[in-house]
């Protein structure tokens, strides 16, 4: 690793105000040192957040769940009330990486980063979620906008992500067996504005599966999605996975979300 | 540099460091406190797992600094009055060990994982040890050993 500065500030403002361009912010760092130390990335000074209450912390009410940024992945997967407004999402985070990286990682710093096989991103764009930052709101599917690239400014914090509360929600993931990454991860939510189909891990960015979520407006089950196919140009492919190969993943797992779901 | 402080199996330390020391390296080069491992050095294999405040971390994905005014339990802190801990001992007793690298980062995500599901199924076991790499067992008996001191650590 390159040497950096270090600042623990207490505040989002005093944060914002402290990030100069070769700067970055610190979440849990389970992706951040990693990169660090491969020397794929560097920094001039680190912005630890884990010193700012505002951003830690889940709130749920009939129609919402909000999720500070700095909440981690073990939080979220063992909240009581997550459990109950959208168990998908629980479910979700509880099957991230594993039990050292879920007491480390967080929302804020999972969506920030934008891995195309990061598992949350699917729950965000297939509720329909909001994520908010030091300076606007940016619905999920204007925030993901590319292989590792967000909406985010340079000196843009997120603070939180709200959630709608869907009839009923459903996630599947083909684990990579070694990282547990999404090979291709499905995301399937019956809502107040209608279905949504949100895949991760096939292609370089999440994205909704507009075919599968016409069919499912009409008859919400499994039959519905397992013939439909997903055209395997343009998906990702590597020495894990091949294009085809992701493409049928995705008619699979969106068939196990919607029996997952409720 | 930075100062830091912290709880290591119950002793207040403090030291300057640089803030891209790796909170495995104070362990083991401030502290010399070896037990805790490197085995990958990329976050993927488990043998640098310490505790902070209670929860299984990868010391070798933390920084130091980011322990500041934590409390940390490396492998060296469970045994007590000379007394193995209870997964300690069941490891041995169940041979879950061969070459013995792993097995210090094992152990300290087996106390974690019993912490949190103290009745757990060999399934729960292995799910759960899903960030601790092997190279030698073949889990079988790690799963036996953790499996063995949840019944005692129970009762
Ligand atoms: C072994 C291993 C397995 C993993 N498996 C999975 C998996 O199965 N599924 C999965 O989804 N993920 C997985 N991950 C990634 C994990 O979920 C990370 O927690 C996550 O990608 C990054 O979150 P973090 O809090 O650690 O962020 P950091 O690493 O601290 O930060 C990541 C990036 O986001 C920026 N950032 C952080 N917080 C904010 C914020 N609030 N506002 C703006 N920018 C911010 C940082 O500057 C940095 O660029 C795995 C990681 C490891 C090491
Ligand atoms: S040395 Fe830390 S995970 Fe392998
Ligand atoms: S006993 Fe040798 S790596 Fe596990």
């Amino acid at each position: 690793m390159y040497s950096f500065d270090y600042e623990r500030p207490s505040g989002v403002n005093e944060a914002v105000s402290a990030i100069r361009e070769d700067d970055k912010f610190l979440a849990g760092g389970q992706t951040l040192l990693p990169t660090l130390k491969l020397r794929l990335a560097q920094a001039d000074k680190l912005i630890d957040l884990s010193g700012i209450a505002e951003l830690k912390g889940i709130s749920v009410s009939e129609s919402e769940v909000s999720i500070g940024a700095m909440t981690r992945h073990v939080d979220v997967a063992n909240s009581a009330d997550v459990k109950s407004a959208i168990p998908a999402l629980a479910y979700l985070a509880s099957h991230i990486g594993d039990a050292q990286v879920r007491n480390r990682g967080t929302i804020g710093g999972s969506i920030s980063n934008n891995d195309p096989a990061a598992d949350y991103p699917a729950a965000l764009v297939g509720l329909g979620a909001t994520v908010h930052t030091n300076k606007r709101s940016i619905s999920a599917e204007d925030f993901f906008v590319d292989l590792f690239e967000t909406a985010l400014e340079e000196d843009e914090l997120v603070t939180k992500v709200t959630f709608p509360v869907p009839e009923k929600a459903g996630y599947a993931k083909f684990p990579n067996p070694a990282s547990r990454f999404a090979l291709t991860g499905v995301f399937v939510a019956q809502t107040a504005q209608g279905v949504r189909v949100a895949v991760t891990g096939a292609g370089p960015c999440v994205f909704r599966q507009t075919d599968m979520e016409a069919a499912l407006s009409s008859n919400f089950s499994a039959d519905a999605v397992s013939g439909i196919k997903t055209e395997a140009s343009g998906l990702s492919a590597d020495i894990h996975a091949s294009a085809d190969y992701r493409a049928n993943l995705i008619s699979v797992m969106a068939a196990r979300a919607v029996q997952a779901a409720s | 540099m930075t100062t830091v402080s912290m709880t290591v199996n119950g002793k207040q330390v403090s030291a300057e460091v640089a803030p891209n020391t790796l909170l495995v390296q104070f362990i083991r080069e401030n502290l010399r406190l070896t037990g805790t491992h490197v085995g990958c050095d990329t976050s993927q294999c488990g043998a640098c797992t310490v505790h902070v405040d209670g929860d299984s971390v990868k010391s070798c994905t933390m920084l130091a600094v980011q322990a500041d005014g934590a409390e940390v339990t490396t492998i060296e802190g469970l045994a007590q009055n000379g007394e193995l801990h209870p997964m300690q001992a069941a490891f041995k007793e169940n041979h879950g060990l061969q070459c013995g690298f792993c097995t210090p980062g094992m152990i300290m995500s087996a106390v974690d994982l019993v912490k949190r599901n103290p009745n757990p199924s060999e399934e729960t076991i292995r799910t759960e040890l899903e960030g601790n790499i092997c190279r030698c067992t073949g889990y079988h008996n790690i799963v036996k050993s953790v499996k063995s001191a949840s019944e005692n650590m129970g009762g």
